[in-house]
């Protein structure tokens, strides 16, 4: 993975800047049931294509955005700030990795 | 032995250089290779090759081959044909058992048969199984090429530069070079990067940059390329790419045609033109391209005596073969008739280098009129100048293979680097790897330090042949980075191990203490002895460093709601000045993190998460203030605030010595928070408990972390106050049965069965979670993290087996002897079954099984009246 992502703040980057959110999908607005809470939290439609998706300029302006990727070309067709519409909430990125270290 | 004086030579013979080869002092002068002041010493083996061990000599001196590869000041693996001389370099050869020019190990050359056909390991070093160990010794030593230095860590250091440009030129021949000039007059910004030495000399004109020698490695995406320069890999962005590589030399396919005295005219020609050398005395040329024949002229100039040439494209001898004495060429048999020569110069054609283009996604076809593969179809915003694009100055016929037969019987390689021969690929197809991809991981052809470039079309060529069909029908395998090779330490560049310090950091060191890490923070372990810290904690008061704790402000008109929605605990309702611990989990309904939330004021709220959460914390909430567009600012204050927790029964008569703020219980009671100076200093003053005792915490700005800490220390003497570090901290906690997550909870574990039903409000409308969290309390609890108190005097280890039924049923997750309960106490997940208080459980210490009870309220002050004294 060696693209360039324009981050609607800063311009052109390097992907190595960013943290990846995963696809954007849909979060269920009534109480799922277990199979529908099962597709939403670990299924992903994973398309050979143009997918949505969250992006995090981690070593940049700190702000979560939303991209257009072609999965297959890794080309970022389009990226804006996120667009606040509860149907198109998403179930955000996998939970981070818990530090191996304990913490205080 | 250097001729005289010759007009283009690169040598400048008024000074000497010394250098030293296997520890004997040799001599070259400056603009010499280590590789030209070997030959002018008169040392014709450079190599011993891969398996066989079968001496080697200067093929290609261009530095593509392997045959060249030494040990130079302890570096592995250098190209000492293209390696400029140093004065007092250090030169060894390589993949050798005594010496290059007496290697024991050559014997498997000689003994040839059952070590040499390929796949020979895979298929006998896998029977019987219990001799892997030695087989794996043994092909450990065998496999590879030169040493590791392994002080190299400490004596070589690399890094890594980002550069952008827009035209980034790879290759510094005619083409690449007028491609530059050409893209500098239109007023573009260009660099260009080339192997080979002598930079300077070669870009005349000044009006772009010359970086060399440097190679580029690769095309990736985003035209990005990184580029070897040595000690630095530069990671170039290029808007524009030109890939003027030119084209690679050919070796043809014949035995004996990888004797010492076998080059390829380029060599040929650096050796006499550049270094005023002598390539031999008697020579044969057999080429099937213009500039192998003109290499003769050169040869009769440096008074070489030739003895035939042969154009591949006027004749078509039927049979080829070259003889050695002891490795050395001595013969060249064409048709039978035997000339005798220590020189025989080949070529096969000039095939274009277009790897860096098929990387880039470039096509590459065979071209049968010429024997070569070209690209065609460049992707946008690549382009090919000169010999790669084809732009070839003669026509080449297309090579055909020679095999023994008659009297020759030597071998004929088709990969030099891997000592593959014609009759190993042969073998292969007939094993049935009749495609190119396959067989070429089979039998390595193109897998070893040439990367192809000397292999792959003979390769094509004999592929061809052997299944009767055409080259274009074989195709090419794909090309793949690194086009050239790099050094492990290049890529992984100077170890940027970020180590977070905290303001205070300074004075922990001078108080003796033994720091650890926890995540990127260096922390304090102890100050020499964590029992006596416990002590001062519970019997005086003790400080701690806590500034590493995440600090998140989050403020604005929807602040209560956003954390309201987020947080399983209830905010909405918290007063401001009040604080509420909480965990912090996700949809699945896992915990993720920890920490207290204290209530400034109505729009803003101080959210405090643990050492190694907080960067992830603060992502989270930023993200999830992102998707539901909330009126909150999150802003993460973690580097900018020192903390220090000050606990113990007197902690309040030490805070009431610095501040004016009344701290009776009764105006500043547990789970308050307050603004006040404390030592002068203004601080945000949290009444919480995390190690069970009477406790504040100081949070302030960081410059003024030191002198706080100092202050307390000082001012506290009398009090018996002694500053603790995590491990006093760690028991403190275990005693109250305060979890940490991530040692106590891991990826799987939720606050039901974590014991904390209380922080999970399932009345409210939503929470990130709550849906999870409500399929687990109808499931029921399956597991429980509880509190244990050992029978017996074995603190168990962390980790360790909860037995039920002789079967693993749970497992510690905390344990540590308590001096104040004179008792080994730990926390342990269990079957759902065994949460019960006094229930027994087994816990295998060493092979044995120990037993415990179940205590499942703190095991000190239960009723946390310590806290709230
Ligand atoms: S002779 Fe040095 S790389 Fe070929
Ligand atoms: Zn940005």
């Amino acid at each position: 993975m060696s693209f360039l992502i324009p981050c609607p703040n800063c311009g052109s980057r390097d992907v190595n800047e960013f943290a990846y959110g995963g696809e954007i999908a849909v979060r269920p607005e009534a109480r799922p049931n277990v199979r529908e809470l099962g597709s939403y939290l670990y299924f992903r439609r994973n398309v050979a294509g143009v997918q949505r998706e969250w992006w995090f300029h981690r070593l940049g302006c700190e702000a979560w955005f939303q991209a257009e990727r072609d999965t297959r070309t890794n080309e970022v067709l389009l990226t804006e700030r996120p667009r606040a519409s509860r149907d198109e909430a998403p179930p955000g990125p996998e939970a981070p990795a818990l530090p191996d270290t304990p913490a205080v | 032995m250097r001729l005289p004086p010759r007009p283009q030579e690169r040598i400048d013979r008024s000074r000497e250089l010394t250098f030293f080869f296997e520890g004997e002092p040799r001599h070259g002068f400056p603009g010499d290779t280590v590789g030209s002041a070997l030959f002018a010493s008169g040392r014709r083996v450079f190599s011993r090759s891969f398996k066989y061990h079968r001496p080697r000599g200067l093929l290609c001196c261009s530095g593509q081959c392997p045959n060249c590869l030494m040990q130079v000041d302890g570096v592995p693996n250098v190209r000492v044909c293209t390696m400029p001389l140093r004065e007092g370099a250090r030169v060894r050869g390589q993949n050798v058992l005594g010496s290059l020019d007496r290697d024991v190990m050559s014997v498997v050359d000689k003994i040839g048969g059952p070590f040499t056909p390929v796949g020979f390991y895979y298929r006998t070093m896998i029977r019987p199984r219990r001799a892997w160990p030695l087989y794996e010794r043994f092909l450990r030593n065998v496999a590879g090429l030169g040493k590791i230095d392994r002080g190299a860590g400490r004596t070589r250091r690399f890094d890594t530069e980002h550069r952008r440009v827009e035209v980034l030129v790879i290759g510094g021949g005619r083409a690449g070079i007028e491609a530059a000039r050409a893209a500098a007059a239109r007023g573009e910004q260009v660099v260009l990067v080339d192997e080979g030495l002598g930079p300077g000399e070669r870009a005349a004109g000044g009006s772009f940059e010359v970086i060399a020698p440097a190679r580029a490695l690769g095309i990736y995406e985003g035209g990005l390329v990184p580029v070897d320069a040595g000690q630095v890999l530069i990671r170039f962005r290029a808007r524009r790419i030109v890939v003027a590589t030119g084209a690679i030399e050919q070796p043809l396919v014949f035995p004996g045609n990888d004797l010492v005295g076998v080059m390829l005219p380029g060599a040929v020609r650096r050796l006499t033109d550049e270094w005023s050398l002598r390539p031999g005395s008697r020579a044969v040329v057999i080429g099937a391209d213009e500039r192998a024949l003109s290499v003769v002229a050169e040869l009769r100039s440096a008074g070489t005596e030739i003895a035939r040439v042969v154009d591949l494209r006027a004749e078509s001898p039927r049979r080829i073969a070259a003889e050695g004495k002891k490795g050395r060429l001595a013969s060249v048999l064409v048709d039978g008739e035997g000339l005798d020569c220590d020189l025989l110069v080949m070529s096969g054609g000039r095939q274009p280098a277009y790897s860096l283009l098929a990387q880039a996604g470039a096509r590459i076809e065979y071209d049968a009129g010429r024997g070569v593969f070209v690209p065609i179809e460049l992707p946008a915003s690549v382009e090919a100048v000169g010999a790669v694009a084809g732009e070839l100055p003669s026509g080449a016929t297309p090579a055909a293979t020679y095999e023994g037969g008659g009297k020759a019987r030597g071998k004929c390689f088709v990969c030099v680097c891997e000592d593959v021969t014609t009759k190993d690929v042969r073998r292969a197809i007939a094993e049935g790897f009749d495609s190119i991809e396959l067989a070429k991981r089979y039998t390595t052809v193109t897998m070893g330090p040439c990367q192809g470039r000397l292999c792959q079309l003979p390769s094509v060529r004999l592929y061809a042949r052997e299944n009767g069909t055409d080259e274009a029908a074989i195709g090419r395998t794909t090309a793949r980075p690194p086009w050239a090779p790099v050094s492990l330490g290049l890529l992984a560049g100077r170890g940027h191990e970020p180590a977070r310090r905290t303001s205070i950091h300074e004075r922990h060191v001078q108080l003796g203490a033994r720091m650890m890490w926890t995540g990127a923070w260096r922390r304090v372990h102890s100050y020499g002895d964590p029992a006596g810290e416990v002590r001062a904690v519970h019997e005086a008061v003790g400080a701690i460093d806590v500034s590493t704790l995440g600090k998140i402000l989050v403020s604005g008109p929807d602040a209560a709601a956003f954390l309201e929605r987020l947080y399983p605990n209830r905010f909405g309702d918290l007063r401001p000045g009040r604080i509420r611990y909480s965990v912090l989990g996700t949809d699945a309904g896992r915990i993720m993190d920890d920490g207290t939330i204290a209530r400034l004021d109505d729009d803003r709220f101080y959210v405090t998460t643990t050492s190694t959460g907080a960067d992830v914390v603060s992502e989270w909430l930023e993200w999830w203030n992102a998707v539901w567009g909330m009126g909150v600012e999150v802003v993460n204050l973690t580097g900018a605030l020192a903390a220090v927790n000050v606990a113990g029964p007197r902690a309040r008569e030490l805070l009431g010595r610095l501040t004016d703020l009344d701290v009776s219980n009764e105006s500043f009671s547990y789970l308050d928070a307050k603004q006040a100076h404390v030592a002068g200093v203004p601080c945000l003053l949290l009444r919480i408990g995390f190690v069970g005792e009477l406790g504040y915490e100081l949070h302030c700005s960081s410059p003024y972390g030191e002198y706080l800490w100092s202050t307390l220390l000082e001012r506290g003497a009398d009090l018996g106050l002694r500053p603790f570090g995590l491990e006093a901290q760690r028991v403190l906690r275990l005693e109250k049965q305060h979890i940490l997550v991530g040692q106590d909870t891991d990826s799987e574990s939720n606050a039901l069965e974590a014991g904390m039903p209380w922080v999970v409000k399932f009345d409210k409308d939503e929470f990130v979670g709550k849906w999870a969290l409500e399929h687990v309390r109808e499931r029921g609890l399956r597991e429980r993290l509880v509190g244990f108190e050992m029978t017996g005097w074995t603190v168990p280890p962390e980790g360790g087996q909860i037995v039920v039924d002789g079967r693993p049923a749970g497992r510690v997750t905390s344990a540590r002897w308590s001096g104040e309960l004179r008792r080994a106490i730990g926390l342990a997940w269990v079957p759902a079954a065994l949460a019960e208080e006094d229930a027994e459980l087994a816990i295998r210490v060493d092979g044995r099984l120990e037993q415990a009870r179940v205590r499942l309220r703190p095991f000190l002050d239960p009723d946390g009246e310590r806290l709230r004294s």
